[in-house]
């Protein structure tokens, strides 16, 4: 006899199964096919030739390659730090106070969210251009530009996050604190630093990817030298797909993953301690 | 009353709370003696958080003056304040051990660790929780997690301790046991108590003095037994327990004797005081349901002398419903003015049940010493 199928039990149909596998296969054979090639002991991706890890060395001795990976983790070090302290004080404030145009101000937060990034990307240039900004500064201060383009994107992700957790904090655990004796320093600091903690870890987790591998912004900002590592491979693509490309891609792809499942694990602690309550 | 000769922990004086148009609480006036369980009771939304707030400083008076201990505290901040507050959600520091959150105050007070972590630990144990310190709150209970709270407050020694709803999120059997506990609790540590609540079993089993508060204003302060035994208006008879109001006209008002014409009583009502007020005006004759016999009516007859003493009022009607609660049993009895009365009876046998049933037709009868007078 057949199984009864619930109602519930989508994947026991066998359409629903053939729908999934298509959208899988369509979403990571790309991916697993740039892993893969990365190993492959071959000049053109076409066919398996053996397991390899030279081009993983040959991306490793392409310096433009590794100073534009530098480069990239030095900008969204920086971007992201800024981005937690900004994000966090914005939605501390927007949560907090009363006071005139506050939703504007919220909606301003907000936009770097919603404007397309090209446009963005053109203001930021406008922008850098019309006040002169310096081009031949020493490492790393010559990331200045990209970093702050980087940061004016990422950290309204931080407010989102941050003002969301803020929505579950109890307003007496304030006063609670304030009662035996806690100055607002002191609130701040022991009260709702802690609880906004998972998602300031989420938050930051999320600028550091968002920085990571931006494109289009980093375009129209960075100059000659200071390349990061998404616009170099995309340079160096448009000479050959060369499987030390593939190399790096795999790389970048792992920090990002890691980061991502961290990220996820942070959000989880923040929803079972919510559950708490 | 006497005017109290120790001088007050706590003086509310004239104290007035606007939230915009709403007014919260109305010019209240009241004094808390030290060592006193107190009791701010009340229907939900009537300023009894609201004036808990003022005392513990989360609300700025809008008018008049706060007093601790002698002192105006009216524009002191809360973590300035000789007082501690146990929340309704509890409010225990969900990131910290129970240790940490109980020795917050004195940290925060720069009290070395080594004596923190002493006084803690004695905190605990005063409220049964000795050996709790290293958990976190989301390894207690609701009751365990209101512990923590007390704790946390006790350990300051405070002048005073505030309470809003201590009970009300534990389930019945702990809420009970929790009134004698509390109570226990505040005779051992000897602080001054404010406890607000809208249950008024819980404030007539823990309190020592009790306000009544009605829209802001304070209807009435007294003890348990002042506010259940001799309420001064309308509202507190009816807010503390139940209560059957005759509307009526007072007819004789002399020092030790009064009688009102009711006509929903459908009788005069004789009463063992005197009322000092114009003859003739409206006021309401209050008998609490327990305080109501109920007797046989086979014919029309009065009761035999023998069943209803002397100073007895006696009214005619019939028994609408019969409500058995176990304990006791609760008659609704209709009078033959078409007037409502609610009679409760103590079960005292296993047979008392039995007496009374519906549609019985029985003659009330209350003692004048069991009558007041209400005027508003
Ligand atoms: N922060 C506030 N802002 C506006 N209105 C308030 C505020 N706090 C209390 N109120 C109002 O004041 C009145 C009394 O509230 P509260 O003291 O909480 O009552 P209770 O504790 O007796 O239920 C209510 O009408 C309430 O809506
Ligand atoms: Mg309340």
């Amino acid at each position: 006899m057949k199984p009864m199928v619930e109602p519930l039990d989508y994947l026991r149909r066998g359409w629903m199964r053939l729908w999934l596998g298509v959208v899988f296969l369509f979403l990571y054979a790309p991916l697993l096919a740039l892993v893969a090639f990365s190993f492959n002991d071959s000049k053109r991706n076409i066919v398996w030739k053996g397991f390899t890890l030279k081009y993983y060395q040959k991306a490793w001795e392409n310096s433009g390659l590794v100073e534009a990976f530098g480069n990239s983790l030095a900008i969204a070090f920086v971007a992201t730090v800024v981005s937690v302290v900004l994000g966090g004080m914005a939605a501390l404030l927007l949560w907090r106070f009363r006071f005139p145009a506050k939703s504007v101000l919220s909606g301003l937060f907000g936009l770097p969210i919603v404007v397309p990034e090209i446009c963005m990307g053109v203001a930021m240039l406008t922008f850098f251009v019309k006040i002169g900004w310096p081009a031949d500064l020493p490492w790393p201060l010559n990331l200045g530009a990209v970093t702050m383009a980087h940061i004016s994107f990422c950290f309204p992700f931080v407010a989102i996050v941050v003002g969301a957790r803020l929505v579950s904090f109890n307003p007496e655990m304030e006063e609670a604190a304030r009662d035996l004796g806690a100055s607002d320093w002191d609130v701040l600091r022991d009260i709702l630093v802690p609880h906004m903690k998972p998602a300031l870890i989420a938050g930051a987790l999320l600028a550091f990817t968002l920085s990571l591998d931006d494109f289009v912004i980093t375009f129209f900002t960075s100059g000659p030298n200071t390349v990061t590592f998404p616009v170099k491979v995309y340079s160096m693509v448009r000479f050959a797909l060369t499987p030390a490309v593939n190399a790096a891609s795999t790389v970048l792809m792992a920090i990002t993953i890691l980061l991502t499942v961290l990220a996820l694990r942070a959000q989880r602690g923040l929803q079972s301690s919510a559950q708490a309550h | 009353m006497t005017q109290p000769i120790i001088q007050p922990i706590i003086q509310i004086e004239s104290v007035t709370k606007r939230f915009g148009p709403v007014l919260a609480v109305d010019d209240a006036t009241l004094a808390i003696l030290p060592g006193e369980f107190f009791a701010l009771l009340g229907p939900s939304g009537c300023g009894k958080t609201t004036l808990l707030r003022m005392i513990a400083g989360f609300e700025a008076p809008t008018e008049g003056r706060i007093l601790i201990d002698g002192q105006d505290m009216s524009r002191v901040p809360p973590n300035k304040r000789p007082i501690n507050m146990v929340f309704q959600s509890y409010a225990v520091f969900p990131h910290m051990s129970v240790l940490d959150n109980v020795s917050y105050g004195l940290k925060m007070a720069g009290v070395a660790a080594a004596e923190r972590r002493d006084r803690a630990e004695r905190a605990l144990e005063q409220v049964k929780l000795a050996g709790f310190g290293t958990r976190t709150p989301d390894q207690l209970s609701g009751g365990q997690r209101q512990r923590v709270a007390l704790a946390r407050a006790l350990v300051n020694q405070p002048k005073v301790l505030l309470l809003d709803e201590p009970l009300s999120a534990l389930d019945a059997k702990l809420r009970e046991a929790m009134r004698f506990e509390l109570a226990q609790l505040q005779d051992d540590v000897g602080i001054t108590f404010v406890m607000v609540t809208h249950d008024q079993d819980e404030a007539l089993a823990m309190a020592c003095r009790a306000a009544v508060m009605n829209r802001g204003l304070l209807a009435q302060t007294g003890t348990p037994a002042e506010l259940y035994e001799f309420p001064a208006n309308r509202f507190v008879a009816d807010f503390l327990g139940s209560v059957n109001l005759f509307e009526g006209r007072l007819a004789v008002d002399e020092p030790h004797r009064a009688v009102v014409e009711s006509a929903q009583a459908g009788c005069p009502i004789y009463l063992d005081h005197g009322v000092t007020g114009a003859t003739g005006a409206t006021v309401w004759a209050a008998v609490r349901p327990e305080k109501i016999e109920l007797h046989k009516r086979a014919d029309e007859r009065p009761p035999a002398i023998e069943d209803v003493p002397s100073g007895y009022n006696v009214a005619r009607g019939t028994i609408r419903t019969v409500s058995y609660l176990g304990s006791e049993s609760i008659y609704l009895v209709t009078l033959e003015t078409g007037h409502e009365v609610r009679v409760t009876r103590p079960n005292l046998t296993r047979w008392d049940q039995e007496d009374f049933t519906w549609d019985e037709p029985v003659w009330l009868a209350w003692h004048h010493e069991s009558v007041i007078v209400l005027q508003a």
